[in-house]
């Protein structure tokens, strides 16, 4: 019997800002305002990793899932090998309607970047393939591309929105794909990284997401190897060394695959504590209990703050007893998330709320409408 | 005929202190001691000594040492004395050799070869005397996806679940029957487990009828090859319900109570006549096979009204973890595995010491198991069979148990010291004997007092590491073997374990 490989794998700690900008109406506008915002907290990264999520960004395309593929390697040759490899699996499997690199201002400072495409496709199911929603046919495919194409990672893969990453400060990184001119989006999240080891590669940088949902996150999971031994059991692969992945495929099982409603979600992530669920009336113990029993692997354990994009809404979050911070605004339609409050009144001087969350509690911003965005 | 085999204990007794009041006599069951009117003193007889310990703690005036003797034979690495002297009892009896307790060999203790993580800076670690720290587990089996509903903001639960046991802390008392041990013994376990928001196992030996009603709330009560004791009321009493198909200390045979412990408390728990050997057959013989297995899970599961988890209790034996998946799919909500070093009331030597794997290495790939097929949810896994500390209790669940049950800790804890001769009926501990001036010496107040201390002080301590690691629910160290680290440990040995290697 072939003997099983211990898990070697690496979990990369990082200390970070995070910013979000939402228009609950939908009107879009250009990267401009996030990355100065993010550009404000540059002490809370060190230049080794910054990102972006965008959505409202390919209304031409709504209908298409966007993948943003990241190709890597040491010589041009190892991406463009990747890349082809990439390409044949991708016409087995999708239909890809239309593909172009993602444009870039080449004067601009980053380091070392990859090769970075994106592909707009629909799913060509066949054969066994053929019972499977659309959404899991193509989570399959992306843990196969990333877990069996070397070099090669789909790194964004929703419909009429996407991820931009890479190492550097996200300001440069916001340069680099020129998102303050190309794109403009009613929900913008930002990600500025402090890791700790030096080894930062392009696809480490947060945001982390799979369909249209898309995590930025600062702190650490020290629960990390608990929740990701669990979501493999559901097909999750964590192939992205780090752990902020898992708060990404946390929420797509829960969220899309079991339709569980955010507020349910957001206690299954942070829940409160024993004490005060045994304080509860009967028909909240008897709920929080059962959460609590049967999604104990996902409870997020450890310092963290995160946001969670999705196409109608954003989602502040942090950890039961708030290591992290997190601030919350509001003004008019727009509505905010920041790890720090200086950021927000950056761009918006003027607020008409500005709170702290509770640890554990989410703070939602649901989009009024999708047919603004459509438009 | 002649014995020749020597003392393993020399005893010494300092003349000066002796005040002769015979107290050594009256302690020792083994008739070590004996009082010698004429000359006004007491005697030794080293060959009778078990080294329990016993009279040395007892002696008023301190002045009892005993010690393993000094004499010896000529030393061989090969012929060690104990294979010496084991060889020499055979050649004397003709008999197989019988012992008490866990495997004592130097076989690899894995946790001494474990290291866990702690927080420094980037992840803050938590003060467990300022933090609430959560160890509250909950053992059986949870479904895939809770199917809830929402209605006027009332959430309702639609997925019917299944009944789980609560443990405040990961820590249950294993499987010792009454029979096996004293009734004061017995009592003080369930006392304990009571009042520490834990469990008792009741072992294949019954649950006393006056002891259901009040102590049924803590009690998983156990099915086993011999059924002694069973009735309806036995199975419905009690929280939880366990097949024993096997120990760690003797995987693949049976046990045998001998009739001298069988007393008129004991055959009526048991129902089987009084002094008469309690003899359970190393199969069941209604279980040849898994699907019989999983007949019997349901028989329980149906007498229970499924109210109840049913665990299954195995040795941790070479293919064990498949069989464990079989268990797993035949309807059991909990695993029990118990390893190489889990304890015994009597079991035969050759079998204690060379039969079963390492607990470490069991859990790991019990766990692995079930998650690569997918079923991890569906049962919870208590690890038995060597945790000596809640070091032990800690590394147990990063490598994947639910929880722990503890056997010779518990007794330990009680006054035990590990003399292996349970099988005597004559523990001068009052623990493994039915014999009433023995028995009466185990005070249960004050042995189950010592067994809450002892899960306390676990608890605490679980608590500390937990908050150093920056982790305050124990959940989520459950499989999580990123916290764990392996020194002086084979390459194979860090596969098995899943862990990396200290420094990697």
């Amino acid at each position: 019997m072939p003997r099983i490989r211990r898990e070697l794998y690496n979990k990369e700690i990082c200390a970070c800002s995070i910013f979000g900008a939402m228009n609950r109406n939908g009107e879009r506008f250009t990267g401009e305002g996030v990355m100065l915002a993010i550009a404000n907290m540059h002490v809370r990264g060190n230049g080794l990793g910054g990102g972006f999520a965008a959505y409202g960004i390919y209304p031409h395309y709504e209908d298409y899932y966007a993948f943003h593929l990241m190709f890597t390697g040491r010589s041009l040759q190892d991406k463009i090998s990747a890349k082809k490899e990439l390409d044949g699996f991708l016409s087995r499997n999708f239909d890809v309607v239309f593909d172009e690199e993602i444009p870039h201002r080449d004067e601009s400072t980053v380091t070392d970047p990859p090769l970075i495409w994106r592909y707009f496709v629909l799913p060509k199911k066949e054969g066994d393939d053929a019972v499977l929603a659309d959404e899991d046919y193509v989570v399959s495919k992306i843990m196969w591309i990333n877990t069996k194409i070397e070099n090669a990672h789909v790194f964004s893969s929703g419909k009429n929105m996407g991820c931009f990453k890479g190492v550097g400060y996200p300001e440069d990184i916001g340069e680099y794909f020129m998102l303050d001119e190309l794109y403009r989006a009613y929900t913008w999240t930002v990600h500025g990284r402090f890791p700790t080891n030096t080894q930062a590669w392009w696809g480490g940088a947060h945001p982390f997401s799979l369909l249209d949902t898309t995590v930025v996150h600062n702190g650490e999971i020290s629960s990390y190897g608990t929740n990701r031994w669990y979501l493999e059991m559901y097909g999750y692969a964590c192939t992205l060394q780090t752990d902020t992945e898992v708060i990404a495929y946390a929420a797509d099982l829960l969220m899309r695959r079991q339709h569980l409603p955010i507020e349910i979600v957001a206690k299954i992530l942070a829940p409160p504590i024993w004490n005060a669920i045994d304080r509860m009336n009967d028909s909240e113990r008897r709920l929080l209990t059962t959460l609590r029993m049967v999604y104990a692997p996902l409870l997020m354990n450890g310092p963290f703050a995160v946001i969670i994009g999705q196409s109608n809404r954003m989602i502040g979050l942090t950890d039961r007893i708030r290591l992290r911070p997190l601030t919350a605004a509001t003004n008019g339609d727009m509505f905010y998330l920041s790890s720090e409050e200086a950021s927000i009144r950056l761009i918006s001087p003027k607020l008409d709320r500005v709170w702290t969350p509770n640890g554990g509690e989410p703070v939602i911003g649901e989009l009024n409408s999708m047919r603004k965005v459509l438009q | 005929m002649k014995s020749f085999v020597f003392p393993e204990f020399q005893i010494i007794r300092d003349e000066e202190k002796c005040g002769q009041c015979r107290g050594c006599e009256r302690q020792c069951a083994f008739g070590t001691h004996t009082y010698d009117p004429v000359a006004d003193r007491l005697i030794s007889d080293n060959y009778k000594c078990v080294g329990c310990q016993r009279c040395v703690i007892f002696c008023p005036k301190d002045a009892i040492e005993v010690r393993p003797t000094p004499s010896f034979y000529r030393p061989n690495a090969s012929w060690s004395r104990e294979k010496l002297e084991d060889l020499k009892k055979q050649a004397e009896t003709g008999g197989v050799i019988l012992t008490g307790s866990g495997n004592d060999k130097p076989f690899r203790i894995y946790w001494d070869h474990i290291v866990l993580n702690a927080s420094q800076v980037t992840n803050p670690s938590i003060d467990p005397l300022r933090e609430p720290m959560e160890l509250r587990t909950f053992l059986g089996a949870k479904p895939d996806l809770m199917d809830i509903s929402v209605k006027d903001g009332d959430v309702e639960i639609k997925t019917s679940l299944s009944p789980n046991l609560v443990v405040q802390t990961p820590i249950l008392f294993s499987a010792m029957s009454y029979g096996a041990i004293s009734y004061n013994a017995f009592r003080a376990l369930a006392t304990a487990a009571c009042k520490s928001g834990t469990y008792f196992n009741t072992g294949e030996g019954g649950l006393p009828l006056e002891m259901r009603e009040e102590f049924g709330r803590c009690a998983i009560v156990q099915v086993a090859s011999g059924r002694f004791g069973i009735d309806a009321e036995y199975l419905n009493c009690a929280q939880a319900v366990e097949i024993k198909v096997g120990q760690g200390a003797k995987p693949g045979i049976g046990g045998h109570l001998p009739g001298e412990k069988v007393s008129a408390a004991v055959a009526k728990t048991r129902m089987i006549p009084m002094g008469t050997d309690a003899i359970s057959p190393a199969p069941h013989h209604d279980i040849y096979s898994i699907e019989d297995l999983a007949m019997l899970i349901s028989a329980l599961k149906e007498a229970t009204n499924y109210e109840k988890p049913i665990s299954v209790k195995i040795a941790a034996v070479h293919n064990f973890a498949a069989i464990a998946s079989g268990i797993v799919r035949a309807g059991a909500d909990i695993i029990a595995i118990d390893g190489l070093r889990g304890g015994t009331g009597t079991a035969p030597k050759a079998i204690r010491d060379n039969v079963g794997i390492p607990i470490e290495l069991a859990i790991s790939s019990l766990d692995r198991r079930l998650r690569n097929e997918g079923i991890r949810n569906k049962c919870s896994i208590i690890a038995a069979g060597g945790i000596r500390c809640s070091s032990d209790v800690i590394k147990a669940i990063a490598l994947g148990a639910d929880a722990v049950y503890i056997g010779s800790a518990a007794l330990i804890a009680m006054g035990c010291t590990l003399c292996q001769k349970c099988f005597s009926n004559k523990c001068n501990w009052g623990i493994c004997t039915q014999d009433p001036r023995l028995s009466g010496r185990l005070n249960v107040d004050i042995a189950s007092q010592r067994l809450s201390n002892l899960l306390s002080a676990w608890s605490h301590e679980i608590s500390e590491m937990l908050g150093g690691m920056g982790i305050n629910a124990l959940e989520s160290l459950r499989g999580n073997r990123d916290h764990l680290r392996g020194v002086g440990l084979y390459e194979w040995e860090l596969d098995v374990l899943g862990i990396k290697g200290a420094g990697e």
